[in-house]
């Protein structure tokens, strides 16, 4: 048997938040991995005071390709510049585009998912279709076709990023949705005659935090990738503005001379990757260990 | 039964015809003359005009859609402004390359992802569990195409063992199959792990073990058998993405396939191809979550109802 945790037997006086948050900081690779995700972006933002040398204009023609060294602790990049300050630069790209993105993509996802639930009908066959239409079309090959015809940029990736992944949110808050708009508490708030934007918001939204919350967490991550996927193959953010997927692409051309190049950028993303997939975890377990997410 | 059917055959043909919009709008996202688009940045006046004549630009949106969805009915997709050759030609020859790499990934997947599951789960709390669910979550999270380059510098550039481009023997498969597969193994793992600890909790579980069963025989033939089902239906789906799931790595690994195909079409602005590609790999997708619903209320009637 496991034992007990601290929280399990205390009164219903103590909130859901906080008996969440206990059960959270007990599981301590999620508490790592959030204090990562913190480190990561006190990184992008104080990027322009921690890189020791300027991303694009600081080139060190001499060291062109140079391995780790004091001077330059990620080594030395093909062009010659430091790559411990282009990757330092890059988490404000993958970092950016990820929460940004994931947002866009909350929002749309739950605002249809709660149409869709709330109202059925028609509504909800329109936009289920949409869904299913979306998950019918290879997601990064949709991506990079639509980033591609739309022209490569910093806004187009998120957009497109943002308006492509809500469809997990939209299922997740439909379900919750339909199940909880026969519930007493919700036909006793629209018998007092609450307005239907009151119910919804005040409540039913509350109740299905938990499982979007989680899936918030999961989707920066693979924003994440999916940014760092783009960049890589040439349709996200342009050099000489550094990103974790656009450092690695000439690095596949110094594979056996620079390795560094293809190496170090990919430990960051994976990191960053991990610690948002960690959390995500940590979260559903704190939240609701059901959770079919 | 065959209600169910239809319905989904219904939806699927909705659902194609969707994909088809999309498809066809992507030649028109394109800032400037959709015709130039498709026709190449420096395609001559004539053949510009030729292209215009062929697929009516000239005519309003919904006949020129109308005209390119006949066409794509036959798999007629045009022909790459690029090498001159067909679409239909250009993925052909490709496909099979395509569907090799991603079963072959994909065998690897359910090989290895299936049974590491099972036994973490029977073994809950050891070490074993602990780093192959640690492990799982690092294979979900790393990039792919970084993979990839971490395996080309350790087994082909330092070790000399494996190739590390093109296809053609055996050894081509190994490195861009591992790369691939990796992030999968590690999602089969967690989704068998999961349905196996949910099972083990059943009461029908615990009446098994008190009528004296071995515990042999409670795992091969009550755990197992139940906890198939979740497992069996991400193993469907996830064979929907066998035209599609290769873009990145064929990339990697310079693989002669349609998700390469994709990626320099769409860097030499070569539309047509891009359509065809898109389209084919959503047709793939389609085809194969309706053959694993149909199969899945064959199985399971309480599917049809729902």
């Amino acid at each position: 048997m496991k034992k007990q945790g601290k929280g399990q037997f205390s009164g219903s006086t103590e909130s859901w938040i906080h008996r969440a948050w206990r059960r959270f900081l007990r599981h301590r690779l999620a508490v790592g991995a959030a204090v990562v995700i913190g480190l990561l972006y006190l990184v992008a933002v104080f990027a322009p005071w921690l890189a020791p040398y300027d991303p694009i204009d600081d080139i060190f023609v001499t060291r062109r390709l140079d391995g780790p060294s004091l001077q330059h602790p990620f080594g030395v990049d093909e062009v010659g510049r430091d790559l411990l300050s282009r990757v330092i630069w890059g988490s404000r790209i993958s970092l950016t585009v990820g929460f940004v993105a994931a947002s866009i993509s909350l929002v749309l996802g739950v605002t249809f998912g709660a149409l869709a639930g709330y109202f059925g009908g028609v509504i909800d066959t329109v936009i289920m279709r949409i869904v299913d239409l979306l998950m019918a079309i290879p997601p990064i090959l949709l991506i990079i076709a639509v980033v591609a015809a739309l022209g490569p940029s910093f806004t187009n990736v998120i957009i497109v990023i943002g308006a492509t992944g809500w469809t997990q949110y939209a299922r997740v808050t439909r379900g919750e949705f339909v199940s909880l708009r026969e519930e007493e508490f919700v036909e006793s708030a629209r018998a007092l005659g609450s307005k239907t934007t009151r119910i919804v918001f005040y409540h039913i939204l509350p109740n299905c935090l938990a499982p979007i919350i989680v899936l918030a967490t999961l989707n920066v991550a693979t924003a994440v990738l999916i940014e760092t996927s783009l960049s890589f193959l040439g349709f996200g953010v342009q050099p000489p503005v550094a990103s974790w997927g656009n450092i690695l692409t000439p690095g596949r051309q110094y594979l056996r001379h620079a390795p560094h190049i293809a190496t170090i950028p990919g430990i960051a993303i994976s990191i960053t990757v991990l610690a948002f997939n960690l959390a995500g975890d940590g979260l559903r377990d704190a939240l609701d260990p059901k959770m079919d997410v | 039964m065959t209600q169910f059917v239809i319905r989904r055959l219904i939806l699927s043909v909705f659902i194609i015809l969707g994909v088809s919009v999309i498809v066809f709008m992507l030649m028109h996202m394109a800032p400037g003359d959709p015709v130039r688009v498709v026709a190449g940045l420096d395609a001559p006046p004539e053949v510009v005009e030729a292209i215009r004549q062929e697929w009516g630009f000239d005519q309003p949106l919904y006949t020129q859609y109308l005209r390119w969805l006949r066409r794509a009915a036959r798999l007629d997709f045009g022909r790459s402004a690029i090498t001159g050759e067909t679409v239909a030609y250009s993925i052909m020859s490709r496909l099979p390359n395509t569907i090799k790499l991603n079963l072959s990934a994909y065998a690897f997947a359910l090989l290895v992802g299936i049974p590491l599951g099972i036994v973490s789960a029977l073994k809950h709390y050891s070490t074993v569990d602990y780093v192959a669910t640690v492990g799982a979550l690092v294979g979900i999270s790393m990039p792919s195409f970084w993979l990839g380059l971490i395996l080309i510098i350790i087994f082909s550039v330092n070790l000399g063992w494996l190739p590390s481009f093109g296809a053609g023997t055996l050894a081509h498969y190994v490195l861009p199959t591992l790369a691939l597969g990796t992030a999968q193994v590690a999602l089969l793992m967690r989704v068998s792990r999961s349905s196996m600890l949910e099972v083990m909790q059943k009461d029908y579980i615990r009446t098994a073990r008190s009528k004296g069963l071995g515990e042999r025989l409670v795992i091969y033939k009550h755990m197992l058998k139940n906890a198939a089902i979740p497992v069996v239906t991400v193993i469907g789906f996830r064979l929907a993405y066998v035209v599609g799931g290769s873009v990145i790595i064929e990339t990697v690994f310079s693989w002669p396939g349609i998700g390469r195909l994709a990626v320099n079409s769409l860097h030499s602005r070569d539309y047509f191809v891009t359509q065809g590609v898109v389209f084919l790999s959503s047709l793939c997708i389609v085809l194969v979550n309706l053959l694993v619903d149909v199969s899945y209320a064959f199985l399971d009637p309480r599917v049809r109802y729902s």
